[in-house]
This record gives C-alpha cells, sequence and structure tokens, in this order.
C-alpha cells in the first residue's frame, strides 16, 4: 500500500513540474541568503576574537556557510530535474542521482535543525570563551610594551565604549588587577609605597577604572578615581550613583548582542527547512508521477504519485534486508559462494534503483 | 543646415529606441540614488543638529529629494516614449507632448547644475555653522539640568568620541570654559574658591578636559587633569605628549566628513547632468528620425536626425528674435504695426 498517493494528470504534472522549477529557484535564493548570514556571523566573532578565549563556537557559523553552499548547489540541481523531467528522453538519467539527492536534501534539513539547536547549546560554551578572554584582556591591560599585547589596552577601551560596559562583571574587575603600567608610576612616592606594599603581590590596585568606563549620559563629569571613598568627591554616594560608570559588564553585553544575532537568524533558517521539505517531498512526487506515466502504455495518460512504495513498515523492513545482505557479502559461504554473491549482486542493483513500481 | 545631422535607416532606429530605453532607465536609477542620498544627507544633518545650534540649512539635502524625485518621473516618461517610438500608432500619440517634455528637461538640467553648484558652495556656510555651534555647545556642555540642553553634554561627549576630536580647534578650548556644573562644585572647599576669584567672570576654569579627549591607542592610561602641569604627573612632559588626548579639533573633523560628502554628491550630481544631457540628444536624434521619414508607410525608408534644424547661431537668433516679439506684444504700437509686430 503506497504512502500518501496522489492521482496526476498530464496538466498536473506540468503544473507541478513548472511550480517545483519555480520552487527551488526560490530555494538557491534562500541557500545563498543564509550563507550570508553565516558570513555576517564568522566576521562578527571574528572581529572580537581578541578577547575570545576558544572558537567552539564557531561551528554555528561554519555550519551555516556550508549548508547555505551545498543547498545552493542542490537546488540548482532539482531545477535541472524539473527541466528535464517532461521529457521522457532525457529524465531516465536522473534515476540514480535522485537517491543521492534525495539524501543530501535529507542530511542538510538535519544540520539546519541541528544549528539553531547548538546556538541554544553552545551559550554557556561562548560565556566561558568570554569570562576568560576578558580577564586576561583585563589583567594584560596595562602590557602596552610587551610584544604581542600592546593592542589589548586599546582593545579593552573600544570594546568598553562600543558596548557601554566596563570590566567582566561590573566595575569592581578593576579593582583587583594592577591596570597602571609600572613605567607611569612615581616608586619614591610615598602614596604608591603604600599601595604596592599593602597586598601581597605586590600590586599597584587603587579604586578607579580606566576612561572608557565613563558613561556620557551622566549629569556629572565622569568620576574615575577613589570611586570607594565618598569624601573624595562632593556630593557622591558611592552607593546611589548609577549613571557615573556603565553598570553592566563586557562578558554579559558580549553575551547578549551574539545571542540576539544568532535568535535573529532563526526565523531565516526555519523557512529554509521548510522551503526545503517541501522541494523535497515535491520532487518526490513528480519523480514517482513521471516514472509511472512512462511505463503506461499511454505517456500522457493518468498516474499515481506517492511518497513511499509501500508502507513505512514495509519499507524499513526492505531497507533492513538490503542492508544485511550487504553485509553477508563480505562474508566468504562455502556452500554456494557463487550463487550467494549473485543474489547479493542481483539485490544490490535493486537496492541502488528507486523503489519503483514493479515492472 | 542642420547641426550635426546623421542618417538613419530602419536597424540604426531601431537601435538607437532600444539604447536609450536602456539609458533612460539607468537614469531612473540614478534619480533613484540621488533622492535616497538626499534622505541620507538630511539624516546626518539633523543627528548633528545640536553641534550646530539647530541652525544648520537644509536647503541641499531638499533639492536633491526634489531632484531626485524628477528624475524618476522625467526619465521613465523618456523610457516611455522611446518603447512607443517604434509603433507609428502609438507614437503619434505622444507627438505633441515631445517639445515641451525636451524644454522640460533643458530645465532639469539647469536645475541639477544648481544644485551641483550649491553642494560645493554650501561647505562654507557649513562650516560657519558648525564653528559657532561647536562654541556653544563646549559652553552648554555642563547644564545638564536646563531644559533644551540638558543632552548636550551626552552628545557632545558621543561626538568627541566617535569622531576622534577634543574641543573646537583644539584641546585648549575646555580651558576657558567651566564645564563642571556649579552643582558638583564645594564652594566652602578653599581651592575651590580660588579658582572661582582667579578670573574676571567667577568661573570654575582649570586645565583638565572631560573623558571623552582620551585616546584609546595611548600606552598610557589617560590623563585628563593638570594637563599644563608637568610635575603632577610621573614623567610627564605636555609639549611632546601627542597620543595621551586627541589632538584635532572636532570643527575640523566634523568639517571634514560633511565636506567629502558634499564633494561626492556634487561628482555624482555633474555625471547626472552628461546622462542627462545623453539622454535628450538621443531622443532629439529618434524624434527626428521618425518624424523625416519620406514614406510614414514603409517602415524601411531611410530618414536623416539632427540635433538643431539650423545652425548653432541660426536657432540662436530665431530665439533672440523671439524673445524680443514676445516682449513687444504688450506695447502699444502707434499705426499698424502692431499686427506686424505680433507676427
Amino acid at each position: 500500500m503506497a504512502l500518501l498517493k496522489i492521482k496526476f494528470t498530464q496538466q498536473r504534472r506540468v503544473h507541478l513540474a513548472q511550480g517545483l522549477w519555480l520552487l527551488s529557484w526560490m530555494a538557491v535564493m534562500w541557500g545563498g541568503v543564509i550563507f550570508c548570514l553565516g558570513v555576517y556571523l564568522k566576521t562578527e566573532l571574528l572581529r572580537r576574537a581578541e578577547v575570545m578565549d576558544n572558537t567552539e563556537i564557531h561551528v554555528v557559523p561554519n555550519i551555516l556557510m556550508m549548508v547555505g553552499l551545498a543547498s545552493i548547489g542542490t537546488n540548482w540541481v532539482a531545477s535541472r530535474v524539473c527541466q528535464d523531467s517532461l521529457d521522457p528522453t532525457r529524465f531516465p538519467r536522473w534515476k540514480v542521482p535522485l537517491l543521492a539527492w534525495f539524501a543530501v536534501a535529507t542530511v542538510l534539513c538535519c544540520l539546519l535543525i541541528a544549528v539553531v539547536a547548538l546556538s541554544y547549546a553552545l551559550q554557556g560554551s561562548l560565556e566561558e570563551s568570554l569570562k576568560v578572554g576578558l580577564r586576561n584582556g583585563i589583567r594584560f591591560y596595562k602590557d602596552t610594551d610587551v610584544p604581542g599585547r600592546c593592542f589589548q589596552k586599546e582593545t579593552i577601551d573600544r570594546l568598553q565604549m562600543e558596548f557601554r560596559c566596563c570590566g567582566n562583571n561590573n566595575f569592581k574587575d578593576w579593582f583587583e588587577v594592577q591596570w597602571v603600567s609600572n613605567r607611569y608610576l612615581d616608586f619614591t612616592s610615598k602614596d604608591v609605597k603604600d599601595r604596592i606594599r599593602s597586598n601581597v603581590d605586590n600590586r599597584y590596585l587603587l579604586d578607579g577604572v580606566p576612561f572608557s568606563c565613563c558613561n556620557p549620559t551622566s549629569p556629572r563629569p565622569c568620576l574615575r578615581y577613589h570611586l570607594t571613598d565618598n569624601n573624595a568627591h562632593f556630593n557622591y554616594d558611592y552607593q546611589s550613583e548609577e549613571l557615573n560608570l556603565y553598570s553592566r559588564g563586557c562578558r554579559q553585553a558580549l553575551t547578549d548582542y551574539y545571542m540576539e544575532l544568532m535568535n535573529s537568524t532563526g526565523p531565516g533558517v526555519l523557512s529554509v527547512i521548510l522551503i526545503q521539505l517541501s522541494v523535497l517531498l515535491s520532487l518526490r512526487y513528480l519523480q514517482t508521477a513521471v516514472e509511472t506515466a512512462m511505463v503506461l502504455e499511454d505517456p500522457e495518460g493518468d498516474s499515481e504519485g506517492y511518497l513511499l512504495e509501500k508502507g513505512v513498515k514495509e519499507t524499513i523492513e526492505d531497507l533492513k534486508i538490503n542492508a544485511l545482505t550487504m553485509l553477508k557479502f563480505g562474508q566468504v559461504d562455502p556452500n554456494a559462494a557463487e550463487g550467494s554473491s549473485e543474489v547479493a549482486d542481483a539485490e544490490k542493483d535493486e537496492k541502488d534503483a528507486p523503489p519503483s513500481p514493479a515492472s | 543646415m542642420p547641426f550635426m545631422p546623421v542618417k538613419f535607416n530602419l536597424q540604426k532606429r531601431v537601435k538607437l529606441a532600444q539604447g536609450l530605453w536602456m539609458i533612460y532607465w539607468l537614469s531612473v536609477i540614478v534619480g533613484i540614488l540621488l533622492f535616497s542620498l538626499g534622505i541620507f544627507f538630511k539624516i546626518e544633518l539633523r543627528k548633528r543638529s545640536e553641534m550646530m545650534d539647530n541652525n544648520e540649512s537644509h536647503l541641499v539635502p531638499n533639492l536633491l529629494i526634489l531632484v531626485g524625485l524628477l528624475a524618476c518621473g522625467v526619465n521613465a516618461f523618456g523610457g516611455k516614449v522611446c518603447h512607443d517610438s517604434l509603433d507609428p500608432i502609438k507614437f503619434a500619440k505622444w507627438k505633441p507632448m515631445l517639445k515641451p517634455f525636451l524644454l522640460l528637461c533643458c530645465g532639469f538640467n539647469a536645475l541639477l547644475l544648481l544644485t551641483a553648484l550649491l553642494c560645493f558652495l554650501m561647505q562654507f556656510a557649513v562650516y560657519l555653522t558648525l564653528a559657532e555651534g561647536l562654541k556653544n555647545s563646549i559652553k552648554f556642555y555642563k547644564d545638564t539640568d536646563t531644559p533644551g540642553r540638558c543632552f548636550m553634554k551626552r552628545t557632545l561627549d558621543l561626538t568627541q568620541i566617535e569622531f576622534r576630536c577634543c574641543g573646537n580647534n583644539n584641546f585648549r578650548d575646555w580651558f576657558e570654559v567651566q564645564w563642571i556644573s556649579n552643582r558638583y562644585l564645594d564652594m566652602s572647599n578653599d581651592l575651590v574658591k580660588d579658582r572661582v576669584l582667579s578670573n574676571v567672570e567667577g568661573k570654575y576654569l582649570m586645565d583638565s578636559v572631560p573623558f571623552s579627549c582620551c585616546n584609546p591607542g595611548s600606552p598610557r592610561p589617560c590623563i585628563q587633569h593638570h594637563l599644563t602641569n608637568n610635575s603632577a604627573h610621573y614623567d610627564y612632559d605636555h609639549r611632546i605628549e601627542e597620543l595621551n588626548i586627541w589632538t584635532r579639533g572636532c570643527r575640523e573633523a566634523l568639517f571634514s566628513y560633511f565636506s567629502s560628502m558634499m564633494t561626492s554628491i556634487g561628482v555624482l550630481i555633474i555625471a547626472t547632468i552628461i546622462l542627462e544631457s545623453v539622454d535628450m540628444a538621443g531622443l532629439k536624434y529618434l524624434t527626428t528620425a521618425l518624424e523625416t521619414m519620406e514614406d510614414p508607410e514603409n517602415p524601411e525608408c531611410e530618414s536623416d536626425g539632427w540635433l538643431l534644424e539650423k545652425g548653432v547661431k541660426e536657432t540662436f537668433g530665431d530665439l533672440l528674435a523671439k524673445l524680443k516679439t514676445l516682449g513687444k506684444t504688450n506695447q502699444v504700437v502707434e499705426g499698424g504695426d502692431a499686427p506686424e509686430a505680433a507676427n
């Protein structure tokens, strides 16, 4: 009992072929869009690569780019098949490639679903990577004379200004590292000597932040130093001051930014999945309808199109048997070695051919 | 003697009509481009209008928008005429409108020329507006509690960060104004009282700049305060320190941004004028070629096309004579001269 049979007249077959041709070109265009989305996401991730510790999150744009390219190729092949489908002399050469096409199209749909799942699953990994990267960035902020790290200061400053954030979790991260280089510290000054001796690692720690943490929307000119000392500034309360510096941490800001970017690609990816599935199903119907029409006495007459020749259970049984025979093909059967290999050959041929109606 | 005559056979006429149709549609796209550039320029002016005292002139972007829309309309009409030109029945519909259409194109070209001139000349106005506006912005930086000016601080800070500039001419402009509001000054403090008394107007002046003047590319954490005092900071010489704060003034930075935008728009308009002239010449050739067909029933016959029916001098002479007679129709001439003059 074939699965989901539909009757097709010649007229309907022609319409199906034309509609599918248009649909596959639309799918080619959407494949291009997915590719561009992947490229854009990858460039955005690469721009901030300096504050990321690992590149696990890059798997999302890589898959998007790959799927975009593959989808362009696959759907272009589908449009060629449509063009040949109504010509009985040219259609038979597509018999075997179509099997491969169905497999590739299914794999593409699965990959797209995997991308959507991955973009949520990898959020934790992205946060970890940013945490480590930003921590290093803040630690090496002062090393503007060390080769390989001399642009760390500029990177962190520009990052904090662009994303309106300060520090890793919040601005207090700056209190725990020495962010002023020793080159600019006067070691004869009493204040400097006190601060250095006040902690175990002999670091010059202060309750101050770099200028890039300053919030331009504050009504008051930015206060950067002696932040915890209420007496150091007129009319200043450390506990209630909110607008002076950016209150958000850069890890949170960057994670939010990338999650928003990936979420906005969600609808595009879902629509590509839908279009690819519809191309897949329509091509299957077209293939079976045209093949049944070709074996009829009257090629212009009515034919049936279906998704699977037998029901789902029977098709799976058939596939199992074919797979087992394939495995047996490798085994040496002492009694009827030639006979079994011949049978295996015949069954292998049958397996290669699409599930077509019995001739 | 016609000006620049060209012989046309059927094939040449068809090719001319097709080529001209494509050029007209290209001109429509250029018109759309001009329209969107006008909108972009208007938005940019609005974004920076606080820096210009809300005084800036929107003449150039408004003209650009108008010119873009006109270009779309005029060129779409021209394309339609070309499309119909090889069908004598359809073309007869358009024939009477062609002369006024060509005159309209001439006027449109003159308008484009005026817009291009304005693009180049209005840059001076932008420069002056910027100078005045920035001076006021720096003066009102501290007034974050005055309605109408409370966002001046944020706008100026963001502008200095985005354009990598400090002050009007340079960072010393900040030394001449009080940019800290009195709300945050402890008037009972001796230091504050000294500074306030040190100048005639009682302003709290200091040799410091806001944080937005800081250059992130400096190897040293930003020094904002006591900029002219070498001993206030370790290993600091204010005369040779270059990377600490931005050295460029915001007037120069903003002006170079706007002037490069206006110059490129002006160049695009000049290219549009050339394109429009080519359109007009092509249309004139096509219409004259279609009109001079000896045998209108036979499409294969040869015909002549030209730009002007008589030579350049004679056409000008005719135009001048016409203008004179137009003037004279209103005058009352004695005797029977009036009907002659009217003729």
